[in-house]
């Protein structure tokens, strides 16, 4: 999978605006109409179940730059939420209910108000997911930040495209699944991904292509294994999740030629009890500038909620959410092919 | 130019049950069921698949177990040592027959 390890941003890429991916999935010849989907199945216009969890984007800002960032995310990205937004996430999470709050990025460490951010959350009580991309915490000044994570009971949520290094490699950057390896053993030592239920460690799949993804539950067990084998190392689950047609695999997929057959092999294994389980019917995903969303790929395509005269985290309304509708667009069909894909992995 | 192999033909597979279709029913049952996690796991059999493949020389069928072995979890690494156990499969059926080949020579030599 190769492909210019810069960001759309800094390369001012016509795919680094919303509308213009929005533009090529719309144009491709291919029948995905995932309202029409939706409709065939009862569940249209697609409404919240309930409001579970809160996805914050703290910021773009990333020491790495993978080649199918959803975020576009990288070194040269500034946008960073403020501790003033925090706080209103803090207060939004309080307010209504929300059980789980799901730090991402970026980079969530680098975000400087992030540690304050989590000791915060902590003392409210709420499960925490930090979305780590595991090389930041070799970084010198993000060195104790593993173990400020065990201290608060903070879920590890990583990125790790395969057991092996070539695929892992091919996605992340040269280097990558060393320094992963190197940062699950630490935090292994301090204790994640043994059993403990106050130091979960998850790890997180994506396809180094355009495929699906493996089965979660038949591949788990072989991920285990091979990484004991050969690493000692142990962690508690594997999510397996599918690439968004969006930002930077977009921009991979049409400089390859292969947007058209991945379209069609995302709707080939459209998943219709995947729909009812889609993530966004229980997630809202709030951007680093307080703006909500349905989900952070609407975020990324910048797909303001419907229904809402004002979707930002001060007017934060569990109620008024739980009534909205969901945007969806042809993107959607990656959140429901196979075995359906969410931010949790799998959801048949 | 018609080529026999059109990788857009695999598509059309389940046509092949427009006739005699009780019998394309069992195979794809059949075929469906082979494949599923068992005492190998779905991976391993996909790499099986893929190794036969390569041996059997089926175009489709390389297209096909390319894309469940990644689908199924394995790295091209682990792809290309399959097609290697196939090709030293094919190449070791291919040179014990040497032996055959020793033995006849020898019946007709002095």
């Amino acid at each position: 999978m190769t492909i210019s390890l810069t960001t759309l941003h800094s390369r001012e890429h016509d795919l680094s605006s919303g509308e213009a991916q929005l533009r090529i999935l719309e144009k491709a010849p291919v029948d995905a109409d995932f309202n029409k989907r939706l409709d065939a199945i009862g569940l249209a216009p697609l409404m919240p179940t309930q409001i579970q969890i809160l996805q914050v984007n703290v910021g773009k800002m990333c020491n790495m730059t993978c080649s199918h960032c959803h975020v576009d995310a990288g070194p040269d990205r500034t946008e960073i939420m403020t501790r003033e937004t925090m706080e209103e996430c803090l207060h939004a999470a309080q307010s209504s209910g929300i059980t789980t709050v799901d730090i991402t990025g970026g980079a969530p460490e680098l975000n400087p108000n992030f540690y304050w951010f989590v000791e915060q959350l902590s003392a409210q009580g709420v499960h925490i997911i930090d979305r780590c991309n595991l090389t930041i915490l070799l970084t010198g000044p993000h060195k104790n930040t593993a173990a400020f994570l065990a201290k608060h009971h903070v879920e590890i949520v990583c990125s790790l495209p395969h057991y092996r290094k070539t695929s892992t490699d091919a996605q992340r950057g040269d280097g990558t699944y060393d320094q992963s390896i190197q940062a699950l053993r630490m935090l292994n030592d301090l204790g994640y991904g043994q059993g403990n239920e106050e130091l979960k460690l998850t790890l997180v799949t994506n396809p180094v292509g355009a495929f699906l993804p493996p089965s979660q539950s038949s591949i788990e067990d072989e991920w285990k294994h091979e990484l004991h084998r050969n690493f000692g190392i142990t962690f508690d689950r594997l999510y397996t999740i599918t690439n968004m047609p969006i930002s930077r695999f977009l921009e991979w997929l049409v400089s390859t030629g292969n947007l058209v057959d991945y379209m069609q092999r995302l709707l080939d294994a459209y998943n219709p009890i995947a729909a009812a389980k889609v993530m966004c019917r229980n997630t809202i995903s709030v951007g680093w500038d307080g703006m909500l969303y349905d989900c952070d790929f609407n975020q990324m395509l910048e797909m303001p909620l419907n229904s809402i005269a004002r979707p930002h985290i001060s007017d934060f309304d569990a109620n008024a959410l739980k009534r909205r509708t969901i945007r969806t667009a042809s993107h959607c069909f990656g959140c429901t092919a196979g075995a359906g894909s969410s931010c949790s992995g799998s959801v048949t | 130019m018609n080529p026999y192999f059109d990788k857009s033909e695999l598509k059309k597979f389940g046509e092949i049950g427009k006739n005699v279709p009780h019998l394309a029913e069992k195979f794809f049952d059949w075929y469906n069921e082979v494949f599923k996690d068992g005492a190998l796991s779905e991976r391993e059999k996909a790499l099986i698949a893929l190794a036969v493949a390569h041996a059997t020389q089926c175009p489709y069928c390389i297209d096909a177990y390319t894309t469940a072995c990644l689908e199924k979890g394995s790295d091209l690494d682990q792809m290309t040592e399959a097609v290697h156990v196939a090709s030293a499969i094919k190449g070791g059926a291919c040179l014990i027959h040497g032996v055959q080949m020793r033995g006849h020579a020898e019946r007709l030599g002095m």
